[in-house]
């Protein structure tokens, strides 16, 4: 070998990530700071956008690198918004307390819902999530005092907050819920349980083969992603005040993290910034032109899905090899390194 | 008594019935290899052993313990690891983290990144690269790498020279006797017969389903090969 003294040392850090850290940290005190400097209309974009995010980031989770292609996560959406139902308007619990509590609600009911749907595998996953979200919208529609088919109000849940810190509350609460999302799954993936999950991803025989047991793996990541969108339900209570099984339940959580992955690229933890940059700035261009939104997202998530099956960040990533979350060692040649190749 | 013995081992796929009572028996140090035609059953077999198809407890009895149907991945941390047909590298992960999550099961004993890097140094250069841009060779270096990272102390090696050239099944052959110096048991699945014979302290012959020949290389005859391999 002509480097067989070669002197290398092996890190995941690269240039583009500590230059990512650093964005990170701007932005947070930016966001942090917002309710100070920005107006109302910002705030609520923001916010949104943070709970978006958080969304993909679970479903990226779950379908990018757990392989479970879920179209059900609506249901966890759902449950953490009447979550706040219960705990705040009906036993009294300050909303923002609620919100955590909620998410735990979520991960909860995904006990059984996992042993249920874990028993299918492909397309039968996919259709036996989705059958079970119904199910849980049924029941809520069906439940009186929880409003019934036609929802209710929870304003009273937050009546004595003054506006600005509900605002500013639930902002933060969706920074640290969407930023919380990033970094977990950053850190996840890092970890020894990061490495299994890819191997599970790409080949689940071989990794059960190498000790990996792929159904405690699963349930995991199912778990935590229900607690996620158990969370990001809850604020979507808080920031709209009024509840209706059919938009808390609504298929349309999963057509958005599913869009956001696939447009940003799937299986990546830039991807779904990316995706949900672009879904925010076509919805923004698509205001006043109907449904017209809606055909014009299935138009272009189809497109990149031909040309681009990672999507734009993969696509992006491949051409310049820029990655601001590195999960995978690399390689740096030196002279001070410790090890060398014999 | 035997590191690992199956008595009249059955494995079906659906209503096909895969395996006959295979009687097998592999012995501390011991390296047996296994051969047979296409569809004989030898990787069926092997996939039985290592818990990825089911199979009645007791017909698989490892280090004293009934280990017939057991989850795969308790199985590994029993000390038995396969090296699967295909190598079947994680095309997401690099050859290290191939490597690294072969060591899942945190099984303790004698191999560590670094003694794997000393049996095929090749791979210590290509340690960042993706396990898939490697040669087909480096590849299946990177899954017998990435199975004794769970410090086996039986190593199941499903058809190593599949597809590979003379020279390189040379060079993965040749890192056998480094294997077996930690105390680690080899079978070794075998289309190629020569090859067999000459790693092997005992050999198997499957043929459609059950175990048509065995014995020590030495004692075994060519045509009683032949008629054992072929059927004829």
């Amino acid at each position: 070998m002509s480097q067989s003294t070669a002197r290398y040392s092996v890190e995941r850090a690269t240039r583009a990530s500590r230059v990512g850290a650093v964005v990170l940290l701007v932005i947070v005190a930016a966001i942090v700071a917002m309710p100070w400097w920005a107006g109302r209309a910002d705030i609520r974009t923001v916010t949104e956008f943070l709970y978006i995010l958080a969304l993909a980031q679970m479903w990226n989770l779950l379908a990018g690198y757990g392989g479970l292609l879920s179209v059900g996560q609506q249901a966890y959406v759902g449950l953490g918004a009447y979550s706040i139902v219960v705990l705040s308007l009906k036993l009294g619990l300050n909303v923002f307390l609620a919100v955590p509590l909620a998410g735990l609600v979520a991960a909860l009911v995904a006990v059984p819902t996992a042993a249920i749907v874990f028993r299918l595998r492909g397309a039968y996953f996919a259709v036996g999530t989705w059958v079970v979200a119904e199910i849980y919208q049924l029941f809520v529609a069906n439940t009186a005092s929880l409003g019934g088919g036609s929802g209710l109000s929870i304003t009273n849940a937050v009546r004595g907050i003054p506006a600005f810190w509900r605002e500013a509350l639930t902002l933060w609460f969706a920074a640290a819920i969407g930023i919380g999302a990033l970094v977990l799954v950053y850190l996840l993936l890092r970890s020894r349980f990061g490495l299994a999950l890819t191997a599970v991803r790409d080949s689940e025989p071989a990794s059960e083969s190498l000790g990996v047991n792929v159904r405690d793996i699963k349930w995991v990541v199912y778990l935590a992603s229900a607690f996620g969108c158990g969370l990001v339900g809850a604020l979507i209570a808080i920031t709209k005040l009024r509840l209706s099984p059919d938009a808390a339940f609504s298929m349309d959580w999963s057509v958005i993290m599913f869009f956001v992955v696939v447009i940003g690229g799937i299986g990546t933890i830039e991807g779904p910034i990316v995706g949900a940059l672009v879904y925010f700035a076509l919805r923004e261009f698509l205001d006043g032109f109907g449904s017209w939104y809606l055909i014009v997202l299935g138009l272009a998530a189809i497109l990149v899905m031909l040309t681009s099956p990672k999507g734009l960040w993969g696509w992006f990533a491949a051409k310049y090899d820029i990655r601001f979350f590195p999960v995978q060692r690399r390689l740096v040649l030196g002279d001070e390194a410790k090890e060398s190749a014999s | 008594m035997s590191l690992i013995e199956t008595r009249g081992l059955t494995a079906f796929y659906g209503d096909f019935q895969a395996l006959f009572g295979i009687d097998f028996a592999v012995e501390d140090g011991e390296t047996v290899a296994i051969i047979g035609s296409n569809g004989a059953g030898k990787s069926t077999f092997l996939k039985t052993l290592s818990g990825l198809i089911a199979t009645r407890a007791e017909s698989v009895v490892f280090g004293g313990e009934a280990i017939g149907g057991m989850a795969a991945s308790r199985i590994v941390g029993k000390g038995l690891a396969l090296v699967p047909e295909g190598r079947r590298l994680f095309p997401s992960l690099s050859v290290e983290e191939n490597l690294v999550i072969g060591g899942y099961s945190k099984r303790p004993g004698p191999w560590t990144l670094e003694r794997i890097f000393k049996l095929f140094p090749i791979l210590a250069e290509r340690r960042s690269s993706p396990g898939t841009a490697l040669s087909g060779g480096q590849q299946q270096m990177v899954a017998i790498g990435r199975a004794l990272m769970s410090n086996p102390r039986l190593l199941l090696c499903d058809e190593i020279s599949l597809g590979l050239a003379p020279v390189v099944i040379a060079d993965i052959y040749a890192a056998l006797p480094g294997i077996k110096a930690e105390g680690t048991s080899v079978v070794v699945v075998e289309q190629d017969i020569g090859q067999a014979m000459k790693v092997a302290d005992r050999v198997y012959c499957f043929q459609e389903g059950r175990v048509s020949l065995s014995g020590r290389p030495g004692d075994l005859g060519r045509a009683e090969i032949s008629a054992a391999y072929f059927g004829v």
